[in-house]
C-alpha cells in the first residue's frame, strides 16, 4: 500500500511540467522544492532534536555565499558546491558549540544572534561579499553536460534532489541515530543515564541538518544565480521556522505542506490577494486554534475522524437494517 | 570629552527606553515562559494609537496611558482567546505569536499607511538641557526619569502587594502556587495585560525619539529578546540593569568599533548565554 | 497504518494540485490586444511607503489618459516583491511568463534590480527601472534597461558643487544609510565637493539595525556643514534628531535625494526647515506640466506627490511617447528599446529629459530649501542646474574605467583633519 502511495506521489512530482503547464508554475514547483529541503533540514533539530533555531538562514547564507564566491573565483561547480557544503559544516560545528550550551529560549536567542551576526557580516564586509549589492552569476551548473538553464530541466535537478534529501531524512528518521535524537528530545535525562552522550548526539544533529540547509542554500543559488544578504536575514529563518511548524514538526510530509503553504502565499496568492500577508498570519493563527500539532498531524486526525465516523454511520445503518 | 559625556547621558537614556520596552517582556516571558514574538507588534500599535490620539488633540501623558490600556485590552484577549490552551506547547506558542505579528503589522499598514510618522514631543519636554560643553534634549531626559518611575511602580507592586506576591510565586515554582489555591490562570491574565500594556505605554513615550513606521516591530523586537537574556527573565533589576547594559554597548560600541557595529550588539548576548545562560540575574536555568 | 499512509498521500497529492490546477485553468487564453505593464513594487514591508506611491504616480497616468496608450488599452498587473530580491525574480518572472507583460516599470530597489538584470536581458523585456542603482547604467549595461530617474550619484554631483562653490562650505562630514545607495549617494557628494575644495573629514554609517543617531550626532563638531544620504524614516528620524540635539539652525544640513522626500515632510514640523536637498523632483516645481501632474495627486489621493510617485508617472510618460513612435507596436523589442532610449521629453513634471547612451536619463537637477508654504512644509526649488547625466562633468570612459562608488571609492583623503 505504501508503495502504491509513494507511486502515485512520485508520478505526480515527475510530470509536474506536463499538468502545470505554464513555465511560471514549474518554477514556484522548484521554489517549493528548495524550501521544503531545506524545511526538512531544520526539522531535524526542531521537530527531532527538540530545539527550536531562528538563524538557520545563517547557515543556508553560508552555503549560497561560499558557492557563489568560488564560483564567481573560477572553481568548477562541483568543487565550488562541495567547498560550500565543508564551510557549512564547519559553520553548524561553530553553531552547535555555541549554542547547545542552553536550550529553550536560550537557544532560539542565540541562534537569533549567530544568525544576525552572519548578516552583519554579510553586509559590512564589502570586500567579500559586495555588500548589498551581491554576487551575481553567469550560468547554472551543468551536472553531466546536461543543462539547467529550462525551468523544466532545472525543476527534475531539483526533484531528485529533493528525493534524495526525503529518502535521507527517512532513512535517518528510523536509524538508530534518529530514534536516540528523538530520545533526547523526550527523556534527555533518561538517556544520558542510559549511557548515550546526549550532548554529542545533538551536535550531530545540527551537522546533520546543517549539511541540507547548505543543500537548500546551493539550490536557492542555482535557481536565483544571485545571492544578497537578504538569505541570511531574520525574515527569513522565521519563514522557515515557520514553515516546519505550521506544516507539522516532527513528520515527514509536514515541512513539505508548511513549504508548500508558505511559497503559494507569498508567490502565488500575493497576485490575487493584496493583503497576503495578513491571511498568512491569520492562516497561521487558525493552524494553532484548529490543529495545534500542524496541518500534516491535523488533517490526519480529521482523516480518522472522518472515516471513523462514516464508519459508526454505515455501522448503525447496519443495524436499522438488520 | 564632550563626546564620552554625551554618549554616557545616551546611553542611560537609551537604557530607560529599552527597559519600557522588555519590562514586560520580561514579565511575560518570566511568569508564563511564553516567548511573546509578538511583542514588538504591540510596541508598535502602542505607538500608533498614540499618533491617532495625538491627532485628536489629546495631551500626550494621556495618549500615553491610553494606548497602554488598549493594549492591555488588546494583549488579554490575545491571552483568554488564543495563549491561555498552548500552555507548555512551545512552538504553537511561537508559530501563534509570529502570525498575530504577521496580522497586526499589516492592518498597521492598512490603517496607518506605510510613511513614517514622529510622535510630537510635548510642550513642555522640548528644547535641550545645556551644561559645559554638552547639549542634551529634554525629553530623553525625561525617558529616564520616568524609566525610573516606572521601575520603581513595579518593583512595588511586585514586593509589597499581595498581586506581586502571587506573580513572584508564580515565577518560582507554578506547581507549587497552583497547589497553594492561587488562581494562576486570572493571573497569567493579568500578566499579559500589564505586559502588553508596558509594551504600549513604551511605544507612545519612545514616539518622539524613534518614530512609528513599517518595520518597527521587527527592529524592537530583537533588542526586547537581548535585554531579557541578559538580565534574566522574570527578574526586574535584571531587565533595568540589562537595558542600561545594551544602552551603552549600542552608544559606545558604535562610536569605537564601527566596523563591528552590526555584531557589538549581539556578541555580549551570546557570551553571557555561552557562560551563564540564567541571565546576570535569573535565578532559574532556561 | 499502510492504508493511512497511502490515503495520507493521495490526500496530500490532491491538496497541493487542485488549488494549481484551478489558478492554472484560471490563467489560460490572455487576449493579446491590451497593452500589459507589469508594476514590480513593494506594498509590504519598510520599503513599503515608496512602493505605494509608485502605483499611486502609476495609476495618476494611465487615469490621466484613459487607461490608453497609442490606441491600445493598458493593462495594469500589480506585483508585490516585499523588498526581497528573491521574491523580485519570482514576480519577475511571473509578469513576463504568466500575463506575458511587454514592459516592467520598476523595480524600486537596487538589490531587486540587480537580482532580475540578468533575466531582464534573457528574456528582452524592456524594463523603466526606478531602482538607482549605479552600475545598473554604467559597467553592467543592460540593453533592455531604461531609467528617467536618477542614477544614485546623479544629483549628489552638482550638490557638492553647490555646497563648495554657492555656500562656500569648507569642512563637511557625511551621514548616511549603510547600502550602497547611501554609499553611492555619499560618493558622488564628496567628489564633486572635494573638486571644488571642499573637504570631507568624516564619513559616517549607522548600521541598517540601529534606530538611532544620538551617538553619530554627538560625533558632528568642527565642520561648516552636513550631508545626509537616508532614505524614508531614517532621513526623518535623523532630521528630528538633529534638532533634538541642538545642532538644527547652528550646522546646515544638505540632504540626498530621498532624505527630504515630500512623504517624509508630509508628517514633519519645524526641524525640516532650512534643509537643503537635491533631486530631480519636488512637487513645487513650477511648470505647467507639473502643476497638472500635482493637482491630479492632490485631488485623487490628497496627497502631495514625491520622488517614488513621480518616477513612475515619467517611466508611464516615457513608455507611452515610445510607444507613439512605434505606432502601439510592442512586437518589435528592439525597436521599442531603441523608442524607448530615444525618447526626448520637452515637458514633464521635472523637465526636459533625454537618455544617454547607457539608458540613464540626462536632465535638471535642481536644488532645493525645505520651506513652510500654506502652512505646509515644501522643497522651494532655489537653482537649477541643466543637462546633468550620471557623469556629471567627468568624462565617461574615465569615469567608467574607474570602480563603481562604494564606502571606499572615491578614497576620502580628508579624513581626521
Amino acid at each position: 500500500m505504501i508503495r502504491l502511495a509513494g507511486a502515485i506521489g512520485l508520478l505526480a512530482l515527475i510530470s509536474v511540467p506536463i499538468w502545470l503547464g505554464n513555465s511560471y508554475y514549474v518554477n514556484i514547483a522548484s521554489q517549493i522544492l528548495i524550501w521544503a529541503v531545506f524545511a526538512l533540514a531544520l526539522n531535524v533539530l526542531v521537530g527531532w532534536a527538540g530545539f527550536v533555531s531562528l538563524g538557520h538562514a545563517g547557515l543556508f547564507g553560508v552555503a549560497c555565499y561560499t558557492g557563489a564566491l568560488l564560483i564567481v573565483a573560477g572553481w568548477g561547480h562541483l568543487a565550488a558546491a562541495v567547498a560550500a557544503i565543508a564551510v557549512t559544516l564547519v559553520a553548524s560545528a561553530l553553531f552547535g558549540v555555541l549554542s547547545l550550551r542552553t536550550s529553550g529560549i536560550g537557544f532560539i536567542m542565540i541562534t537569533l544572534a549567530l544568525g544576525q551576526i552572519l548578516w552583519g557580516i554579510a553586509y559590512r564586509w564589502i570586500d567579500l561579499t559586495n555588500g548589498d549589492n551581491g554576487i551575481i552569476l553567469r550560468a547554472r551548473p551543468q551536472p553531466f553536460g546536461v543543462s539547467l538553464e529550462s525551468p523544466s530541466a532545472f525543476y527534475f535537478f531539483t526533484l531528485l534532489v529533493f528525493l534524495c534529501t526525503l529518502a535521507s531524512m527517512a532513512a535517518f528518521a528510523k536509524s538508530p541515530f534518529g530514534i536516540s535524537l528523538r530520545g533526547t528530545r523526550d527523556q534527555a535525562r533518561r538517556m544520558t543515564a542510559l549511557g548515550y552522550h546526549v550532548w554529542l548526539i545533538r551536535f550531530a544533529a545540527i551537522l546533520f541538518s546543517g549539511l541540507f540547509s547548505g543543500v537548500a542554500g546551493l539550490l536557492f543559488l542555482y535557481y536565483h544565480l544571485y545571492v544578497s544578504p537578504h538569505v541570511l536575514g531574520l525574515p527569513g529563518s522565521a519563514e522557515v521556522l515557520l514553515m516546519v511548524i505550521s506544516g507539522g514538526s516532527g513528520t515527514l510530509l509536514g515541512p513539505i505542506v508548511g513549504a508548500a503553504l508558505v511559497v503559494v502565499m507569498k508567490t502565488v496568492a500575493s497576485a490575487y490577494i493584496e493583503r497576503w500577508n495578513l491571511v498568512l498570519g491569520a492562516i497561521f493563527v487558525a493552524i494553532v486554534l484548529f490543529m495545534p500539532d500542524g496541518i500534516v498531524p491535523g488533517a490526519r486526525r480529521f482523516w480518522c475522524w472522518g472515516r471513523n465516523s462514516l464508519r459508526e454511520l454505515i455501522a448503525a445503518k447496519g443495524e436499522n437494517l438488520s | 570629552m564632550t563626546l564620552w559625556i554625551i554618549l554616557t547621558i545616551n546611553s542611560i537614556a537609551m537604557g530607560g527606553l529599552l527597559f519600557l520596552l522588555s519590562s514586560g517582556f520580561s514579565l511575560i516571558f518570566g511568569l508564563m515562559r511564553i516567548p511573546n514574538l509578538t511583542h514588538g507588534s504591540l510596541f508598535m500599535l502602542g505607538a500608533y494609537f498614540g499618533v491617532t490620539f495625538l491627532r485628536l488633540g489629546i495631551n500626550f501623558w494621556i495618549a500615553a496611558l491610553l494606548s497602554a490600556l488598549v493594549l492591555a485590552l488588546i494583549g488579554g484577549l490575545i491571552e483568554r482567546l488564543l495563549l491561555r490552551r498552548l500552555a507548555g506547547q512551545e512552538l504553537a506558542q511561537v508559530l501563534v505569536t509570529l502570525g498575530l505579528s504577521f496580522i497586526i503589522a499589516d492592518v498597521c499598514l492598512l490603517v496607518w499607511t506605510g510613511d513614517p510618522i514622529p510622535l510630537t514631543t510635548p510642550e513642555s519636554l522640548r528644547g535641550v538641557v545645556r551644561f559645559a560643553d554638552v547639549v542634551f534634549p529634554r525629553y530623553r531626559l525625561a525617558v529616564v526619569v520616568i524609566a525610573v518611575i516606572v521601575a520603581a511602580a513595579l518593583w512595588l507592586m511586585l514586593e509589597r502587594t499581595r498581586l506581586g506576591a502571587t506573580i513572584r510565586a508564580g515565577v518560582d515554582d507554578p506547581e507549587m502556587a497552583r497547589v497553594t489555591g492561587i488562581n494562576v490562570s486570572r493571573l497569567f491574565t493579568a500578566v499579559f495585560c500589564l505586559g502588553s500594556g508596558l509594551a504600549g505605554l513604551a511605544g507612545v513615550l519612545s514616539g518622539p525619539i524613534l518614530s512609528v513606521y513599517p518595520g518597527l516591530d521587527a527592529e524592537m523586537l530583537p533588542l526586547a529578546l537581548i535585554i531579557v537574556i541578559l538580565g534574566g527573565a522574570g527578574s526586574l533589576p535584571g531587565a533595568l540593569v540589562g537595558s542600561f547594559i545594551v544602552g551603552f554597548i549600542y552608544n559606545f560600541g558604535q562610536v569605537m568599533f564601527p566596523e563591528f557595529a552590526y555584531v557589538v550588539l549581539f556578541l555580549p548576548m551570546v557570551l553571557v548565554l555561552v557562560l551563564r545562560p540564567q541571565g546576570l540575574f535569573g535565578r532559574q536555568s532556561l | 497504518m499502510r492504508a493511512d499512509s497511502m490515503r495520507k498521500t493521495l490526500k496530500l497529492a490532491l491538496a497541493v494540485t487542485l488549488p494549481l490546477a484551478v489558478i492554472v485553468h484560471g490563467a489560460h487564453a490572455q487576449d493579446p490586444e491590451p497593452i500589459r505593464i507589469g508594476l514590480l513594487t513593494v506594498k509590504t514591508g519598510p520599503l513599503a511607503t515608496g512602493g505605494i506611491q509608485m502605483e499611486q504616480g502609476l495609476n495618476i497616468y494611465i487615469d490621466e489618459h484613459n487607461s490608453m496608450m497609442a490606441g491600445r488599452p493598458v493593462e495594469l498587473i500589480v506585483a508585490d516583491t516585499g523588498g526581497s530580491p528573491a521574491t523580485a525574480k519570482t514576480k519577475a518572472q511571473e509578469l513576463v511568463e504568466r500575463y506575458r507583460v511587454d514592459a516592467i516599470i520598476g523595480p524600486l530597489a537596487a538589490f531587486e534590480a540587480l537580482a532580475i538584470n540578468d533575466y531582464i536581458a534573457q528574456v528582452r523585456v524592456p524594463t523603466l527601472s526606478i531602482a538607482a542603482a549605479e552600475d545598473m547604467t554604467q559597467r553592467m549595461p543592460n540593453p533592455y534597461f531604461v531609467r528617467v530617474s536618477s542614477s544614485s550619484a546623479q544629483a549628489s554631483h552638482p550638490m557638492g558643487h553647490y555646497a563648495a562653490i554657492d555656500r562656500g562650505f569648507r569642512r563637511a562630514v557625511t551621514i548616511g544609510d549603510d547600502i550602497a545607495y547611501g554609499q553611492e549617494m555619499v560618493a558622488g557628494f564628496q567628489r564633486s565637493f572635494e573638486d571644488n575644495g571642499g573637504q570631507v573629514v568624516a564619513k559616517l554609517w549607522p548600521p541598517l539595525n540601529v534606530a538611532e543617531y544620538s551617538a553619530y550626532i554627538a560625533q558632528i563638531r568642527d565642520v561648516d556643514v552636513v550631508y545626509m544620504a537616508f532614505a524614508g524614516v531614517n532621513g526623518l528620524r535623523f532630521m528630528r534628531q538633529y534638532e533634538e540635539f541642538g545642532l538644527h539652525g547652528s550646522i546646515p544640513l544638505l540632504g540626498g535625494m530621498t532624505s527630504a522626500d515630500e512623504s517624509i515632510l508630509r508628517n514633519m514640523g519645524d526641524e525640516a526647515l532650512g534643509v537643503i536637498s537635491s533631486s530631480f523632483y519636488s512637487a513645487e516645481l513650477p511648470s505647467a506640466a507639473n502643476q497638472a501632474f500635482v493637482s491630479l495627486m492632490r485631488d485623487t489621493y490628497d496627497v502631495d506627490p514625491g520622488y517614488y510617485a513621480v518616477s513612475a508617472y515619467l517611466e508611464a510618460l516615457v513608455l507611452d511617447t515610445a510607444l507613439q513612435q512605434v505606432g502601439g507596436d510592442t512586437a518589435d523589442k528592439e525597436a521599442l528599446m531603441a523608442a524607448l532610449r530615444s525618447v526626448s521629453l520637452e515637458a514633464s513634471p521635472r523637465g526636459a529629459t533625454r537618455f544617454d547612451e547607457y539608458g540613464n536619463v540626462v536632465g535638471n537637477i535642481y536644488i532645493f530649501e525645505v520651506q513652510r508654504r500654506d502652512g505646509r512644509l515644501v522643497n522651494t526649488p532655489i537653482k537649477t542646474y541643466e543637462n546633468v547625466s550620471q557623469f556629471w562633468t567627468y568624462d565617461t570612459e574615465e569615469f567608467l574605467s574607474q570602480p563603481v562608488y562604494s564606502r571606499d571609492y572615491p578614497p576620502a583623503r580628508f579624513l581626521g583633519q
